[in-house]
């Protein structure tokens, strides 16, 4: 962990995913200063966390799709690029000048080309008593399971729906965890919609995965379907789950809620550095205004992989290396001649992305589940309830920017991470707008909280010191 | 709430929650070394006093904040345990000089 060797480079990729391993490997390949920055302890992003060092090796139980990692992540070790992981990139402009964070030091560097993987984050699921010690999402039951061999042994409920949710299961299953439970949360009404996309999944790579899978975890665990209402309960601790499903409603007592209702696009980074963004109606999410090639409204920015529209992990693959693949034509284009041919490329991402249409509408969550209502906590860091929010719209806040001023929402330390599409949904509909209309948290550098005294050891130019002297 | 899976073969780490000694493996985060420990690990927030457990374990909720070696506010989720840290629970705002 060292702060970067250089003030310039080629390419900046920023996350350490599918898709930023595959645009660093491709990149330093061919021979551009490549340098990968990313903010956890070892390569492999989400999907492939701990890749490296998981104590979980016995093969079969984190699956096929997990190991296949291990290749990009040697690939990209050994392409050239320089590689630093536990870096925070808190900063990035329009000149493509980067703010990086390292050991608890600051660095600017300059970039020719920056491609940002920062990937997805899951889905708020404001549910009453979500803010609960012992509600977690699935995801952070996935990351303690793949880094750690750490399985839930209490008392444990799965709710939610998507693809996620089932591997979750399976995989606390083969690792001697318990589940008491699995909640699904997929509405009725989405099998129909979701036929019309039915043939590409069939003869998509994911089918048969997922039926196994579910056949695996419906084996071990009472699985409820048709999940209409989740609740949490307890004081001080998640003590119980109430849920309705049909007619029956049921009270279970409970150590540990996983929640999970997919994935969207961690879009801070790139807002922030002012790449357009546009209302995704089939995601439910923001995804950027992107180009074939991944490039973004502001020039010199690329996105691949999750974070420019959710695809999953092959998908992603692809994604970094197309993005890569522009940059590199930009920037070395005699090195191009010995890339993989564009149209490869592109033959490659349509078929990582087949089925992924079908998932959209079967997964698309319920509107009690995305937009909460009365004394359900919508903002987890300032607090503020589903009613405060619809008691700011009546007096006068218009959109997400005016709220923070009402009430704080999105200001607290997770930067609306955790808040932002439910406070878009909710008053899109309180205000009877879309969700495009009403907008986002416009977002600012730094991306996540740095250190004051960081910044201020930040080396000045004259130029800056003379502009804050006086006379 | 977690338990470690058979098999695992990493070394041993101690850390020191609040002048406990308890024992981490090498690559735990410090929010799951405090999950794994069995230890009352809950936070308290800064608005309202809630107490809060991790919820994400990927960097984006901050509901990990701890104070690692004198330093507040640090998401430990982030943080591979290494021999010898101290940590102390949040008890709501992170305080001046820590």
């Amino acid at each position: 962990m060292s702060a970067p060797k250089r003030e310039q480079y080629a390419v900046v990729v920023i996350g350490a995913g599918p898709a930023g391993l595959a645009a660093t490997a491709s990149a330093a390949g061919a021979g551009l200063s490549t340098l990968l920055l990313d903010e956890n302890a070892g390569p492999g992003g989400q999907v492939w966390r701990a890749i490296s060092s998981t104590p979980v090796t016995r093969e079969a139980v984190l699956g096929a799709d997990y190991w296949s990692g291990a290749e990009l992540a040697t690939a990209a070790r050994d392409s050239g690029a320089e590689i630093i992981h536990r870096a925070t990139v808190w900063s990035l402009d329009r000149n493509l000048e980067l703010g990086v964070s390292v050991g608890g030091g600051s660095a600017f560097i300059k970039a020719k080309r920056v491609i940002i993987a920062t990937g997805a984050l899951e889905r708020p699921f404001p549910i009453p008593g979500w803010t609960l010690p012992g509600v977690m999402t699935a995801g952070a039951a996935q990351t303690m399971l793949k880094s750690s061999g750490l399985v839930p042994d209490g008392r444990t409920i799965i709710a939610g729906q998507g693809p996620l949710l089932w591997l979750l299961a399976a995989q606390i299953l083969r690792l001697g965890g318990r589940i008491d439970r699995v909640l699904d949360t997929t509405p009725r009404a989405n099998y129909m919609a979701a036929l019309p996309h039915a043939f590409a999944f069939m003869t998509s790579p994911y089918v048969m995965k997922g039926l196994a899978m579910m056949r695996e975890v419906r084996a071990k665990v009472p699985v409820v379907k048709g999940v209409t209402e989740l609740a949490a309960a307890g004081d001080g601790k998640l003590a119980s789950v109430s849920y309705v499903a049909g007619s029956k409603r049921e009270t279970l007592p409970a150590d540990l809620l996983l929640l999970h209702q997919g994935v969207v696009p961690n879009v801070n980074l790139a807002m922030a550095a002012g790449v357009e963004h546009r209302w995704n109606e089939s995601q439910l999410c923001w995804t950027p205004v992107l180009d074939a090639d991944g490039n973004s409204s502001v020039p010199g920015i690329a996105i691949a992989g999750d974070g420019a529209g959710i695809g999953g992990a092959q998908a992603a693959i692809w994604r970094g290396r197309i993005a890569a693949r522009a940059a590199i034509a930009a920037l070395a284009p005699a090195a191009v001649a010995k890339l993989d041919p564009i149209a490869a490329l592109r033959t490659g991402l349509a078929r990582a992305e087949r089925g992924r249409a079908f998932l959209d509408v079967l997964f698309q969550p319920a509107p009690q589940f995305r937009i909460p209502k009365g004394d359900t906590i919508v903002c987890r860091c300032e607090e503020i309830t589903a009613q405060d929010v619809l008691d700011s719209v009546a007096i006068g806040a218009t959109g997400p920017n005016q709220l923070k001023a009402y009430r704080r929402t999105g200001m607290g330390p997770c930067q609306g991470r955790l808040c932002g599409l439910t406070v878009t949904e909710l008053m899109a509909e309180a205000r009877g707008k879309s969700p495009q209309e009403i907008g986002y948290y416009r977002l600012r550098a730094p991306v996540k909280p740095i250190m004051l005294s960081e910044l201020a050891a930040l080396p000045k130019s004259d130029e800056a010191t003379k502009a804050v002297v006086r006379g | 709430m977690f338990k470690r899976a058979e098999g695992d073969t990493r070394r041993s780490v101690t850390i020191h929650v609040e002048g406990r000694a308890i024992e981490a493996r090498e690559g735990d985060s410090v929010s799951a070394a405090l999950l794994a420990s069995g230890l009352d690990a809950r936070r308290a927030t800064a608005v309202s006093g809630a107490k809060r457990l991790p919820y994400c374990m990927m960097g984006v909720c901050f509901d990990c904040l701890v104070t690692i070696d004198g330093v507040g506010n640090r998401q430990g989720c982030l943080v591979p345990v290494v021999d010898g840290m101290q940590i102390e629970i949040q008890k709501g705002k992170r305080e001046i000089g820590k």
